[in-house]
């Protein structure tokens, strides 16, 4: 008992699927070919890469001549946000939210620098984006709204439709980052108007180091890189092949299975968040119903993450917090800020993001570890008072 | 990121709690990240004879509380006075950069505790 392994860190990243590890294989191996050489070893490379994009194409609704490979959710932010800012004939207006991923979030700061004004919307308690503010926002010289799909850290979806509509009807682009949601959830760009799309393969077990960019035909965005003709030169340099291979594998696999591991996925989150809420003084984070199904964000009053995270590690459970002190940062979470918990609630809190290999005896093996974790660390803390 | 050292006086920390009949307590606290120190001392003769703490912080917090308690019981008060937050950290083979300075804070509030002992009970000192 003591060897057991869970782990609840899907959100970070997830096992890579043996069958995805198999359909990598072969381009490690013997298909070295480069994908744009003319013989036969290129031309076999090449019909893998087009097939891969085929499939991604596909779970999305897309063509795959709207389908960019990139090295992962960062750079199909970074790709989306700072090629359509650079195509801008003069500086102009962004709106996004003030929870979203460091890799817009960062993104948004410097062409703020660059002269671009942005607009970074608040949350409400829960963590949700209000379309009405949205359109508040919306000035004259308003170019682009970049709102994720759902927060990686509460796990909150937001209304993209509504979102997307509006900035529809305003003709203005719409940038969805949606690393946490693909493959998870249904996502079908017929369906919403996106303009945009980043995914990332590793959080729908497939391998790191690969993503992708769905850009809307039409849409103009200047390339990050200069060189070759890769990915229509969008983004340019020999193409990470396994990648590539192993991110259309996967993410066909995990689309398949979509209806069944949401509803599996989401009785497992509701069982876990309903044992944790039986312990005192503990705060659900994010949305009641409208979060991510594998996701639990819990804040445990009078004691810190990092603490919490250190314990739960020496009894094999994987998970991560908000609390400054496992970021490195110091700064509590943004998004925990938004949400408006003060700083020591948000100290507390512990994110455990459930995946595919997650069972009921995971769950029931994490309650059972989790109590007295807490009993120990608040007789610890100064803050527990004790009757 | 800790050593074996730290995180045994983090999962088994040493003098926890209260002390209902201290003679002082001290505490010291981080204001950026919020990590909160109390130390509670019996004093005996000069000397530490009893020493407790409680700790709201990371597992550096912890393991540097758990460790410093463990280094000044029984020692002088003079001589607790030298103990400074570096040799908390030495003592328990090192710390993570990042917690020196921000969860390493044991020995300030031992320092603390002492100081207002002394204001209190020893009429000629002067901190």
């Amino acid at each position: 008992m003591k060897n057991r392994l869970v782990y609840m860190d899907n959100g970070a990243t997830t096992p890579v699927r043996e069958e995805v590890l198999e359909a990598m294989l072969p381009f490690l191996q013997d298909q070295y070919g480069n994908p744009s050489s003319l013989h036969t070893q290129g031309r076999e490379v090449r019909r893998a890469i087009d097939e891969a994009r085929e499939k991604t194409a596909c779970v999305l609704g897309a063509d795959p001549a709207e389908i960019f490979f990139t090295s992962g959710g960062t750079e199909s932010n970074n790709l989306a946000l700072r090629g359509t800012a650079r195509k801008q004939a003069s500086a102009g207006h962004i709106i996004t939210s003030g929870i979203e991923h460091h890799a817009v979030l960062e993104v948004c700061h410097d062409l703020e620098n660059e002269g671009h004004r942005v607009t970074y919307l608040p949350v409400d308690r829960f963590g949700r984006i209000d379309p009405a503010a949205v359109e508040a926002a919306i000035a004259p010289d308003t170019f682009l709204i970049s709102i994720m799909a759902a927060n990686n850290e509460v796990g909150t979806l937001q209304p993209i439709l509504e979102i997307g509509t509006l900035a529809r009807e305003h003709g203005i682009l719409f940038h969805t980052d949606a690393v946490q949601v693909v493959g998870q959830r249904p996502v079908n760009v017929n369906d919403l108007p996106i303009d945009y799309l980043s995914l990332s393969a590793h959080k729908f077990n497939g391998p790191k180091g690969v993503g992708a960019l769905y850009k809307r035909k039409g849409v103009k965005i200047t390339p990050l890189y200069r060189g070759g003709s890769q990915e229509r030169k969008l983004r340019p340099g020999t193409e990470n092949v396994p990648g590539i291979i192993g991110l259309g594998q996967a993410l066909e696999l995990a689309a398949a299975e979509i209806p069944y591991k949401m509803e599996y996925l989401t009785s497992l989150r509701d069982q876990l968040i309903e044992g944790l809420l039986k312990i005192e003084d503990v705060i659900l984070n994010g949305h009641p119903q409208e979060r991510l199904p594998g996701n639990i964000n819990v804040s445990f009053k009078y004691i810190e993450g990092e603490s919490i995270l250190l314990s739960l590690d020496l009894q094999g459970i994987a998970a991560s917090s908000g609390s400054a002190c496992s970021s490195g940062s110091l700064e509590p979470s943004h998004v925990l800020s938004a949400i408006g918990l003060d700083q020591q609630t948000a100290h507390g809190s512990i994110r455990f993001s459930l995946g595919r290999y997650n069972n009921e005896a995971d769950i029931e093996y994490v309650l059972e570890k989790i109590t007295p974790i807490v009993e120990k660390l608040r007789q610890i803390s100064p803050l527990h008072k004790t009757d | 990121m800790y050593n074996e050292k730290v995180v045994d006086h983090f999962s088994n920390p040493c003098n926890v709690g209260e002390l209902t009949d201290a003679d002082s307590i001290g505490e010291s606290g981080s204001f950026k990240c919020g990590d909160t120190m109390k130390i509670f001392i019996k004093v005996e003769d000069g000397r530490i004879e009893n020493i407790k703490f409680q700790t709201y912080g990371c597992g550096a917090a912890i393991a540097s509380s758990s460790m410093l308690t463990e280094m000044v019981k029984g020692k002088t008060l003079d001589e607790a006075m030298h103990i400074t937050n570096q040799n908390v950290a030495d003592e328990l083979g090192g710390l993570p950069p990042l917690k020196l300075h921000c969860s390493n804070l044991a020995a300030d509030a031992l320092h603390n505790a002492i100081a207002d002992y002394r204001r209190r009970l020893e009429p000629d000192y002067t901190d």
